[in-house]
């Protein structure tokens, strides 16, 4: 078992997906029960799917200094940057601690592949890219993560974590150890991932996609909803005036299948139980959980029967994919800030578009949402290559 | 800034190295310190022995080839792989695949095959070591651009000193194929991999402290043999790699990006 690690605080946060650009509208969307899902639009020959697509992407301009990384992911990743005024926080950062001083670690699972298939779509005479496509830095996984880099002014060190579907949760893992051993005094980190023939056609050819919104742990589910998003979050050393803090993280694998979760969750319990020591805490100090929940029929199976064997009845489970959809490499920023808006507001989500449950699933996982107390919030991401995650936030460390 | 970084000093074990024309540490150390050459013709793709057979042949360029340095780190650091939490880098992912996906997508983008979309995610080598293995501990996977080999190393370092743990850093890129070689450029095929561990043990080839320093360049490689493999994407690994064949101790530095670089104090077993 790892040793309890010293809280981080969480200074910003911020999130952008298709149930609202930046925190107060995505808390309106999940106090409001609203899934920003619709019917797929995106492509030339679209599948029949439900998406969770974010509005403006294509009409909006990156500053001139930023165009050379122009792509739908960057142009995401801008929008995110501007929510919630994380810019200006990043900014006063930077004067605290020094460009130097601040790591820069992001998940993303395509990055921008979606600009690199334009390519393809467009290759000249000689079936090479067009002279303005060739640019190395956009159409390779780093690309984000140097793009915000340039974005935020920052120079420390800048990491790319890409393990599918738990990139930008483990994130949060990788920044906690560069602040503990002093190779960096605060960190932004976070995660994007857009829309992209890839990810649609791909999860297609393995059957995991719904044609209605995705329903979260429903007896009838049938696959999942893909979405786009990006969320960021400033993580410095805390103080005994921290309001929002991480407390542990967990990583395990499942040592089973590519694509397929280990069928008794073997990688997700060692990666909860992680997550717990570092914390320090039991099960049974958890108020709220942000479930991975994709509304596939296996991993939702297979998560619901851990949380049922693990948790006490009173603890409030949901999934939110079905607000936002399948946001892939950026699900765990956004999901981890859906946590912190629980810790903040008292609001524990329900599962939007379930209706019946899964016999599987025990008394903690809702349908409706719920006010209450909520002191702690573990939120799960789990990624092909049985690649898993766990994050847990607390609004006070624990003692 | 290195007075507030509380980094220990870390211990390498079993350097692996495979390319075509160096294909295995023995090889490529002869070659780096100027006591062989490059073998020819050269090597043929690896078969790691850690996969099924029927995986061996099926498994994407970037699969066998990390999945071949990795087993040859951790037999030579006599540890347990399964026991290993574990760092892959790549610059690019497997761009073979990258360019199936791309030019599939733009043609017929419904026959996608189901097998290559899960090949396609840059945790594929990892994710198939750890089944392969039956690792169930932290594995990760990180990419870096041109300094994805200094980037894996600083995050198996920190892995490493931050729970005082072995880690398996292993780091590959393969060719650039396709259209998408007119915007990327990747030669060959290039895997290393080592095992870091917070103690010394009789497998210990060297000792370093690190810290984070102003960007600084790289260093010049010195053998041919290196020199040849400059055009991959993994590149930046050689330098650590000639050091460690020719037993030298001093300041290897690693840029990060143009602005830090990751500085180590090599001190040879």
């Amino acid at each position: 078992m790892p040793l309890r690690i010293e809280p981080l605080q969480i200074s910003a946060f911020t999130a952008s997906c298709a149930a609202g650009t930046g925190t107060a509208a995505l808390l309106a969307a999940l106090e409001q029960g609203r899934s920003g899902l619709r019917p797929n639009d995106f492509g030339s020959t679209p599948l029949p799917t439900w998406i969770g697509r974010v509005d403006g992407l294509e009409a909006l301009q990156l500053p001139p200094a930023l165009m050379p990384w122009d792509c739908r992911n960057n142009r995401l990743a801008w929008l995110g940057l501007q929510a919630d005024g994380f810019l200006a926080q990043v900014a006063a950062a930077r004067q605290r601690h020094g460009a130097r001083r601040i790591a820069l670690v992001l998940g993303t699972s395509t990055s921008a592949i979606g600009e690199t298939e334009a390519a393809y779509a467009d290759l000249d005479a000689d079936g090479r890219f067009q002279p303005a496509q060739r640019r190395p830095l956009v159409h390779t996984p780093h690309s984000l993560a140097m793009f915000v880099q340039e974005a935020l002014e920052l120079e420390g060190p800048c990491e790319t974590i890409s393990t599918a579907c738990s990139s930008s949760a483990k994130a949060f893992a990788t920044a906690e150890r560069l602040i503990r051993l002093g190779l960096a005094d605060a960190a932004v980190v976070g995660g994007v991932d857009t829309l992209c023939g890839s990810v649609l056609f791909g999860f297609n050819s393995l059957e995991l996609v719904s044609p209605e919104p995705c329903r979260p742990f429903d007896a009838g589910r049938n696959g999942i909803s893909l979405g786009e998003a990006a969320g960021f979050a400033l993580l410095e050393r805390a103080s005994a005036d921290s309001e929002l803090l991480l407390l542990g993280y967990g990583e395990a694998s499942d040592a089973h299948h590519m694509s397929t979760p280990h069928p008794e969750g073997v990688g997700a319990e060692r990666a909860l139980d992680d997550a717990l020591a570092r914390a320090g805490l039991q099960a049974a100090d958890i108020d709220y959980i942000n479930m991975h929940g994709t509304a596939s029929s296996k991993n939702d199976e297979v998560e619901a029967a851990l949380v049922a064997r693990r948790f006490p009845a009173r603890t409030h489970a949901s999934s939110t994919k079905g607000f936002t959809g399948h946001t892939l490499g950026a699900a765990g920023i956004v999901e981890a800030v859906v946590s912190l808006l629980a810790l903040q507001t008292g609001w524990m989500p329900g599962t939007v578009n379930s209706r019946t449950l899964d016999p599987v699933c025990g008394p903690q996982l809702r349908l409706a949402g719920a006010r209450g107390a909520v002191r702690r919030a573990l939120s799960n991401s789990f990624g092909f290559g049985g690649n898993n995650c766990a994050l847990i936030f607390g609004k006070e460390a624990v003692q | 800034m290195s007075a507030a970084s509380r980094t220990p000093t870390l211990y390498i074990e079993g350097p692996a190295f495979w390319a075509p024309t160096l294909p295995g540490w023995d090889v490529a150390r002869a070659a780096f310190r100027g006591e062989g050459g490059p073998v020819q013709p050269p090597a043929r793709r690896p078969s790691p022995q850690v996969l099924p057979p029927a995986e061996r042949r099926r498994a994407p360029d970037s699969v066998a080839i990390a999945l071949e340095v990795a087993s040859a780190a951790v037999q030579a650091s006599a540890r347990r792989a399964a026991d290993l939490p574990c760092v892959f880098a790549s610059a690019h992912g497997d761009l073979a695949i990258n360019d199936y996906m791309c030019a599939t997508l733009a043609s017929q983008p419904t026959l996608l095959s189901p097998t290559r979309f899960h090949n396609s995610v840059h945790n594929a080598a990892v994710g198939y070591w750890t089944i392969a293995t039956g690792c169930q501990a932290a594995s990760n996977s990180v990419s870096a651009f041109t300094a994805s080999f200094a980037a894996g190393l600083l995050e198996a370092a920190t892995e490493s000193a931050a729970d005082a743990q072995a880690v398996l850093l292993t780091a590959f890129d393969v060719q650039a194929v396709g259209p998408l070689a007119s915007a990327l450029s990747s030669d060959g095929m290039l895997a290393a991999a080592l095992v870091l561990a917070p103690q010394a043990s009789e497998r210990t080839v060297a000792a370093f402290d690190w810290e984070l320093v102003p960007g600084a360049p790289g260093p010049a490689l010195r053998s041919d043999a290196a020199r040849a493999l400059q055009g991959n994407a993994m590149a930046d690994a050689l330098p650590l790699f000639e050091a460690l064949a020719r037993g030298e101790s001093g300041t290897l530095d690693l840029p990060l990006s143009g602005r830090l670089t990751l500085r180590l104090h090599l001190r040879a077993a």
